[in-house]
């Protein structure tokens, strides 16, 4: 087996034991119920979740996917509530917004030549910001296209159900697949995430590719905050703090090398249900703790980096050898 | 000694300038702004008050200071606050004496430092993702110690470091001010500084000339993680309690902002432990003056990510090369000249 499939093989491997440990102890869970709900309850965080793992491939990271949530949900409350516009176009314009910010970042993360870990907490803060200034209430959305949304699902066999957002985040992950290895764009992504040196003299556009990285982790973010709204059916400028965390996690836990560079897009969806999984068990449970979420995550988070640094470590040696 | 205030003084300049920009500025607004007045033998007064409520911060961007001039960066510090506060708690209600708990309580952050470090030195992890390990998992381990409450405790000397005064001074403000101070003159009376700025700008260059890279850095994330131990007890003693979700949380960014403000290049290399503490309190009388001048409390952040933006813009490697000929001629000249080279 090539050694680029093994932290992805690791990452199954790993979810398939859990699960069935899980379903040992409480065999409800693997009724299609909790799998329709294990779907819709992440859904806007493995939507932004496939944002993040191109920023991660491209050896960058983004801070403000949270904020431009929170961001998203209070400008789509505000405008359902004060204008007649359609929802639709509200869509429209605010993932053009997000998309549209996310490029500002890029640029300004090429063209500045400053560490993208500064210039997104910058984003960050003003994405925030903008939601403060919008509304500081939590403001119902009302509207009737909301339920509407909200009546379409795709019953399965055992009265479980795939929501309208559960479903668009597995079409999200499919085009990220299909874009991380399908498209040029994809590959020059890889590139750059082995060595912006080593990329330019490849003849990979660098600074184009930069910007259309941030941005398309922009409109992501902004689908990701469409999609909290119809889950929450609220805009709140408090809401979403630390995704952007949970986000980098669940492509970290996926097998993608945070140096950039290697990983797979299904492997974050599989690092989503990872993190999805414990949740459920600790519902199921009902004794344990909140609190063991964080910890097992934080231990799960640590056990892959170990396991990515064994990997690298090894396939130094081998080379050596060679 | 001339010589050295004068270079001192040059490095600090732009915070010093902006610092007083800012005052001036509230003080516009807000007359009684530069009014202090002594009550029970203790300064009171918006401009202490700046001080007092900055303690957390300044302490975070001490310790951040040197592990960014590493070319690290320490996320944890925010959750090691949370579980400093959280074991500090714990052991004064569960009855040991006020010497012991802090005691324990900064060997706690010491050794969330040490495990830090051990992944960063040792183990070569990228600083982000090694210290993110510790920022995830530790607001559980906090609340593992309370065990999901908010633990509150009443003992007078706990309380006193967060609340107490001495000299006429608040007490986080003595504490901050002692500890810089001695930090300070740790890294500056000896080579220990220039070695830390050495593994910045080469880590493996500085390995190569006999730096002992490893102990270095792991004492780096050490010194971070017993700032965020003394920030965390100064948090909990003001409200008299350890809070295990709020407790420091998101500081780790006000800290880095401190030390961004400060000038130190998240790049690594030279740091000023001055700059970074006058850039934490900028950030405090940015708050409190947006509080104060009666601006609604919403355009906080927009003002804050202006200011980072502005001041990242005139830090960029690029700004500075494209608008060289606007600096000083003989700057300029030098610069054309290390080209040419």
């Amino acid at each position: 087996m090539k050694q680029k499939y093994l932290p992805l093989t690791a990452t199954i491997l790993i979810f398939v034991l859990s699960y069935a440990l899980c379903a040992a102890q409480y065999p409800n869970i693997l009724s299609t119920r909790v799998i329709g709900n294990l779907l819709t309850d992440n859904a806007f965080l493995g939507i932004a979740a496939v944002g993040m793992t191109f920023v991660i491939l491209s050896g960058g990271i983004d801070l403000s996917v949270g904020s431009v949530i929170a961001f998203t949900g209070v400008f789509l409350a505000v405008v359902l509530e004060h204008t007649s516009m359609h929802p639709i176009m509200a869509f429209a314009l605010v993932l053009g917004i997000t998309t549209l910010f996310g490029a500002l970042m890029g640029m300004i993360i090429h063209y500045l030549e400053m560490p993208a870990f500064i210039v997104t907490l910058a984003g960050m803060f003003l994405a925030r910001g903008m939601a403060f200034v919008l509304s500081i209430d939590s403001i119902p959305i009302k509207h009737p296209f909301y339920a509407t949304l909200k009546g379409f699902y795709y019953k399965l066999p055992g009265g479980g159900r795939i929501t309208l957002i559960g479903g668009l985040m597995l079409l999200v992950f499919a085009a990220g697949i299909l874009i991380a290895h399908r498209t040029r764009f994809g590959t020059n992504v890889y590139a750059l995430g082995g060595g912006t040196a080593t990329a330019k003299l490849m003849g990979v556009p660098v600074a184009s590719t930069t910007v259309k990285i941030y941005a398309l982790s922009g409109l992501l973010a902004g689908l990701s905050g469409i999609v909290f709204s119809l889950y929450t059916s609220a805009g709140y400028s408090l809401a979403a703090v630390g995704v952007e965390l949970d986000a980098i996690t669940a492509v970290v836990i996926g097998g993608t090398l945070l140096t950039g560079g290697s990983g797979f897009v299904a492997g974050t969806l599989v690092g989503i249900f990872i993190q999805g999984l414990i949740q459920t068990y600790i519902t199921f449970d009902g004794s344990l703790s909140s609190w063991w979420t964080k910890i097992l995550i934080g231990a799960l988070l640590f056990a892959f980096i170990l396991l990515q640094k064994g990997i690298i470590h090894l396939s130094r040696d081998a080379r050596q050898r060679a | 000694m001339t010589s050295i205030f004068r270079t001192y003084l040059a490095r600090l300049l732009p915070q010093l300038i902006a610092l007083s920009a800012i005052i001036i500025a509230i003080s516009m607004t807000f007359p009684g702004f530069l009014n202090l007045e002594i009550q029970n033998g203790r300064l009171y007064g918006s401009l202490i008050d700046i001080l007092n409520r900055g303690a957390p911060v300044v302490l975070l961007a001490i310790g951040m200071t040197v592990v960014i001039a590493t070319k690290g960066i320490d996320l944890s510090v925010g959750a090691v606050m949370a579980i400093c506060g959280a074991v500090a708690a714990s052991f004064i209600t569960s009855g040991h004496s006020l010497f012991e708990t802090i005691l324990i309580t900064l060997a706690v952050g010491i050794l969330c430092g040490v495990w830090n470090g051990i992944l960063v030195a040792v183990l070569d992890i990228q600083p982000i993702i090694a210290t993110l390990v510790l920022m995830v998992a530790g607001r559980g381990i906090a609340q593992l110690v309370t065990e999901g409450a908010i633990l509150t405790f009443n003992d007078p000397g706990l309380i006193f470091i967060g609340s107490g005064s001495f000299a006429g001074l608040p007490m986080p403000v003595v504490v901050w001010l002692v500890f810089g101070v001695l930090v300070a003159l740790l890294v500056r009376q000896s080579a220990l500084g220039m070695l830390i700025e050495a593994i910045g700008v080469n880590r493996q260059a500085s390995t190569l000339s006999g730096v002992l890279t490893p102990v270095l850095l792991i004492a780096a994330y050490m010194l971070s993680g017993l700032c965020a131990a003394i920030g965390g007890i100064i948090a909990a003693a003001d409200i008299r309690g350890a809070d295990a979700n709020n407790a420091g949380l998101w500081l780790e960014l006000d800290a880095i902002l401190a030390v961004v403000v400060g000038g130190t290049s998240l790049l690594g290399g030279r740091f000023s432990i001055a700059a970074s503490v006058l850039g934490a309190i900028i950030i405090q009388a940015i708050n409190t003056g947006i509080l104060l001048s009666g601006f609604p409390p919403e355009f906080n952040l927009i003002i804050k990510a202006a200011i980072i933006v502005f001041i990242l813009v005139l830090q960029s490697p690029r700004f500075r090369t494209s608008f060289a000929f606007l600096a000083f001629p003989r700057r300029a000249a030098k610069t054309t000249e290390q080209e040419a080279k």
